[in-house]
């Protein structure tokens, strides 16, 4: 894989090319392989390898960036030449900053106002070379094992096994530079039988971590305990939310949580922060070096990423900035009413029209939580929910989302589970949902389809909004 | 690059592999977008490498490599028999590859002016200028413009002699100006939501659009949007402007007739299909007057899916999908054709790039339209009570294809053959085959639009497609509307 020293040299190279004022040069890439089955066979299997870097030219307040993965000399040539040519033609933008240095990177002299955040703490190693090793012969055995529960409960079986080693990298022409490399692995199964589905998806930097045959199992129980769903009319119900099918939903919110929303009114937190708009239960963080998360510990222009408190106790305390809008916010009419504002290491690469969002995103556990088993024990009437899908948002000041249920969808009547059910359309505004929390499970790295990985717990949500069934 | 093939060929047949091809892809791409008066981003971006995929013990592996020197490419070839192997260890049967002539050709999208050489400053003067346009209406709190322009140059070589070489080229270009006011965000936008109209066109297209033209338009139904009255909830005829139509299709026709989808290929993740293989030629799709086509052929028009070649070297088609609202067809590969009783793939099998395996993907799925000449007012004006939808803004539908909810940006109720009011919020929702059943009216030529869809998922890793949809405004009978807001 691409190293620090070998993407040093390519970023002297660039630099020593470049006409620009400032020069910043990002990387990323690395060697990903994915083993994919269905029908009980391998039917897809790839591998690829290719680095990425970018190059972002600034002439005073003008910038763009151009992007090639060859770093022959005269690619890097014209990479350079395309960001300069697109930058020299931009109207300057007064918002648009310095580049930082590493000391202004790493908090430790803040440009202009100090930080008041939460200091980020390290986060762990998110390399591991059992992980980056794995052969098509190991993930092909992987496999092979889940396809023999699917065989032992005559089932068939669909999905992958991944293994990935990843970079993301950026050096500027002010001295900063910044380095991250991390594994992943990923098993995600489904299980079929004749009129009903089970899924189970799970994914770690360390492949130790993640167990096909015990996933195979669940995924299996699932599409075996929801044969021969019956159809049961949509409705109000309280509904058990497993912990992929609430990060699933709740991931379409944080794009909100970012300074730049708010400044262009398109969030749903405009005119809210500070105020109590979920319930008591709901705390959240965004936080990349909790063990339990993975991803670089810096954003797009090299900002350490601080842990900042998102929610606490039921209401919108603030929100991440990148620097640009973090002072664009403290100009604007807003100020005084969004709490602390300040670079939290959130930016998107630039340039870029959204600004930043929060992408470490951890639910703060409760002092009584339940396990699932706990939160069916105590529903007279309601539905167990594996995984949600095709979420779209309906409505977003109210944060209204539409979606369905799939792949393991269970009525629940007097504390136990009474088999399957045709899968529901919900139309639920967020808000509504966190603020009818009952009960929670004690939060665990999630992983769905809808929005990016989580910690997050199982939750029990009453009067949850199913508007339609389907035909399965 | 026929060196480039070359040496990925010989090792994959020294490696042991019955069968391989070789695409070595040049991709180019620009983005320019603006928002509330600044530029939002510039960028330019350029992605070369090669991937083999070869079938050994009678299975599939694939490797890609953005490395063309002769040691990565035949380690690159090596890696894709190895993992092949690797495939060998779990499978029921062997791959069974429909025959194909070996074709030797070169094909381009025709276009009048290349994008890449159209001015960066003009270019970002336009969108200012419509930006400008946007944010003179009085309420008008965000507005968003994009432009947009993609070349893909490929050299597709396999082990059975085809030799094609293709390029093709894209513009996309849109707009959307947002009214936050109280507690509520209404959008509107232009000329269509999510990116606007994207064909396989030069600059001429964003010449065609009239993008200036529409902007204090659209600005103006974003802010009058407020004062609209919440679409009513129950049971209506519906007519659904051609870009709305575009992406119904899209969802309840294109997805569905995907033949891996159906045979368990997506399960895990994009879903099935509702179409089992057995409706075939027997299910009553939608009314007499459907008529949907599979047609990546350029005589179809300049949509994002037409080609010369799909990515397996098959010669684009036309597949009759819906015939009189009979199913007929559904998209198909080499690999997958057998199972339908077909000798010869549909050649519907493309990749986003050079390190993604291609895979079974709708080309240009279109509703052909009406016979007899009918304009969008005088369906209107045909109409005693119902809803005009245009413009999507949300969309949802099951992992078997089944149940759907569309929201628009706009609405306008008609009563009387009038549009007498403006809705906000509209939206309406349905089963796939009951809704194509209901659809009674459907304008003529001069009404269609062959729509580009630029952002179409699918596959693990997941890949981005661009399709095409031609469709005219069409009235449906009896819909349910409103229920997303039913509380």
């Amino acid at each position: 894989m691409l190293i620090q020293e070998q993407a040093g040299d390519i970023f002297d190279r660039i630099r020593k090319l470049s006409t620009a004022d400032e020069v910043e040069v990002l990387f990323s890439g690395g060697r990903f392989a994915l083993t994919r089955f269905a029908n009980n066979t391998i039917h897809q299997n790839v591998a690829e390898e290719n680095y990425v870097v970018s190059v972002r030219a600034a002439f005073g307040g003008r910038t763009a960036r151009a992007f090639t993965n060859k770093f022959d000399e005269e690619s890097l040539r014209q990479v350079v030449r395309s960001a300069e040519s697109l930058a020299r033609v931009q109207h300057p933008d007064a918002d648009l900053l310095p580049m930082p240095d590493s000391a202004e990177a790493a908090g430790l002299r803040p440009a202009g106002q100090p930080r008041a955040a939460v200091p980020t703490s390290s986060a762990p190693s998110r390399y591991f070379a059992a992980t980056a090793s794995i052969t098509p012969e190991e993930r092909a055995e992987g496999v092979k094992k889940i396809v023999g529960v699917a065989e032992k409960h005559r089932l068939t079986t669909a999905g992958v096994f991944s293994s990935a080693e990843s970079l993301d990298g950026i050096f500027n022409s002010r001295g900063l530079s910044a380095w991250h490399t991390q594994t992943s692995a990923e098993v995600s199964i489904t299980m079929l039988g004749a009129d009903s589905s089970g899924w189970q998806k799970a994914n770690s930097p360390d492949v130790g971590k993640v167990d096909p045959l015990a996933l195979a199992e669940i995924a299996a129980k699932k599409a075996l305990d929801s044969a021969r769903p019956r159809e049961i009319p949509a409705g109000k119900y309280t509904v058990i939310l497993e912990p992929s099918a609430v990060l699933d939903i709740v991931g379409f919110m944080f794009w909100d949580y970012a300074g730049m929303a708010i400044l262009d009114q398109r969030s749903f937190l405009t005119g809210r922060i500070g105020t109590k708009l979920f319930g008591d239960n709901i705390t959240i963080w965004d936080d990349v070096a909790h063990p339990l998360q993975s991803g670089s510990p810096f954003d797009g222009e090299g900002v350490q990423r601080q842990r900042v408190g998102l929610v606490e106790n039921g209401i919108v305390k603030r929100v991440v900035y990148a620097r640009a809008t973090a002072e664009r916010m403290k100009r604007s009419e807003y100020k005084d009413k969004v709490g602390p504002v300040e670079a939290t290491g959130h930016g998107f690469a630039l340039p870029n029209e959204m600004g930043e969002m929060p992408q470490n995103i951890v639910f703060a556990p409760v002092s009584d939580p339940q396990t699932v088993e706990q939160m069916i024990a105590s529903t007279e009437r309601g539905i167990l929910v594996t995984r949600l899908w095709y979420i779209r948002e309906v409505e977003p000041f109210e944060k209204m989302l539409t979606g369905m249920t799939r792949d393991g969808t269970f009525y629940v009547e007097n504390g136990r589970v009474r088999g399957g059910v045709r899968n529901f359309r919900f139309n639920e505004s967020l808000i509504h949902m966190l603020s009818n929390v009952e009960a929670m499970s004690v939060p665990v790295r999630a992983c769905g389809e809808e929005s990016m990985d989580m910690v997050v717990p199982a939750m029990k949500v009453g009067e949850f909004n199913f508007t339609e069934v389907t035909k399965f | 690059m026929k060196h480039v093939s070359n040496w990925a060929l010989n090792t994959a047949a020294l490696r042991g592999a019955s069968y391989a091809d070789v695409r070595v892809v040049a991709q180019r791409s620009r983005a320019l977008t603006t928002k509330n008066g600044k530029v939002g981003s510039a960028s330019d971006a350029e992605s070369v490498g090669m991937s083999v995929r070869a079938i050994a013990d009678g299975a599939w592996g694939f490797a890609a490599s953005a490395e063309l020197g002769r040691g990565a490419v035949e380690a690159t070839a090596a890696r894709a028999v190895e993992i092949a192997r690797a495939s060998a260890r779990v499978k029921q049967e062997d791959v069974r590859l429909a025959p194909e002539r070996a074709a030797v050709a070169e094909w381009s999208t025709p276009y009048k002016i290349d994008p890449f050489t159209a001015s960066v400053e003009q270019n970002i003067e336009l969108l200012l200028k419509i930006d400008a346009e946007l944010r003179s209406v009085a309420g008008i709190t965000l507005a968003e413009t994009n432009l947009n322009f993609n070349r893909e140059e490929q050299w597709f070589v396999s082990s059975e002699g085809a030799d094609i070489h293709q390029t093709k080229l894209s513009t996309g270009a849109g707009y959307a100006a947002y009214a936050f006011a109280g507690n509520e965000i209404q959008k509107r936008s232009y000329p269509n939501s999510y990116g606007g109209q994207w064909q396989n066109k030069g600059y001429e297209l964003i010449e065609e659009l009239k993008l200036v033209e529409n902007a204090r338009r659209i600005g103006e139904e974003a802010v009058a949007l407020h004062q609209a009255d919440q679409c009513p909830e129950g049971t209506f005829d519906i007519i659904l402007d051609s870009s709305q139509l575009g992406l119904q299709i899209h969802e309840s026709v294109g997805h569905p007739i995907e033949l891996d989808r159906v045979l368990g290929m997506e399960a895990n993740f994009a879903g099935t299909s509702f179409l089992t293989l057995e409706k075939l030629r027997k299910l009553r799709y939608g009314s007499e007057l459907v008529n949907v086509v599979a047609d990546a052929r350029q005589e179809h028009g300049p949509g994002l899916g037409t080609f010369g070649f799909d990515d397996e070297g098959v010669a684009a088609q036309c597949t009759p999908i819906i015939t009189d609202g009979l199913f007929t067809g559904y998209l198909s590969s080499r690999e997958t054709a057998h199972t339908i009783g077909e000798k010869r793939s549909g050649g519907t099998l493309r990749a986003e790039g050079w390190n993604r395996l291609p895979m079974i993907r709708m080309t240009n799925i279109s509703l052909l339209p009406g016979e007899k000449p009918l304009s969008l007012e005088q369906l209107i004006a045909a109409t005693d009570h119902g809803i005009l939808m245009e413009t999507n803004r949300s969309w949802s539908i099951d992992d078997k294809r089944y149940n759907f909810q569309f929201g628009c940006e706009i609405g306008w109720e008609i009563k009387g053959g009038k549009r007498v009011r403006m809705v906000k919020n509209p939206s309406y929702s349905g089963i796939t085959t009951e809704f194509w059943n209901a659809l009674d009216a459907i304008c003529s030529r001069d009404e269609w639009t062959l729509w580009g869809t630029p952002n179409c998922g699918k596959g693990q890793p997941q890949q981005v497609m661009g399709t095409g949809h031609g469709a005219a405004p069409s009235r449906f009978r009896g819909i349910r509307v409103g229920s997303a807001f039913k509380s």
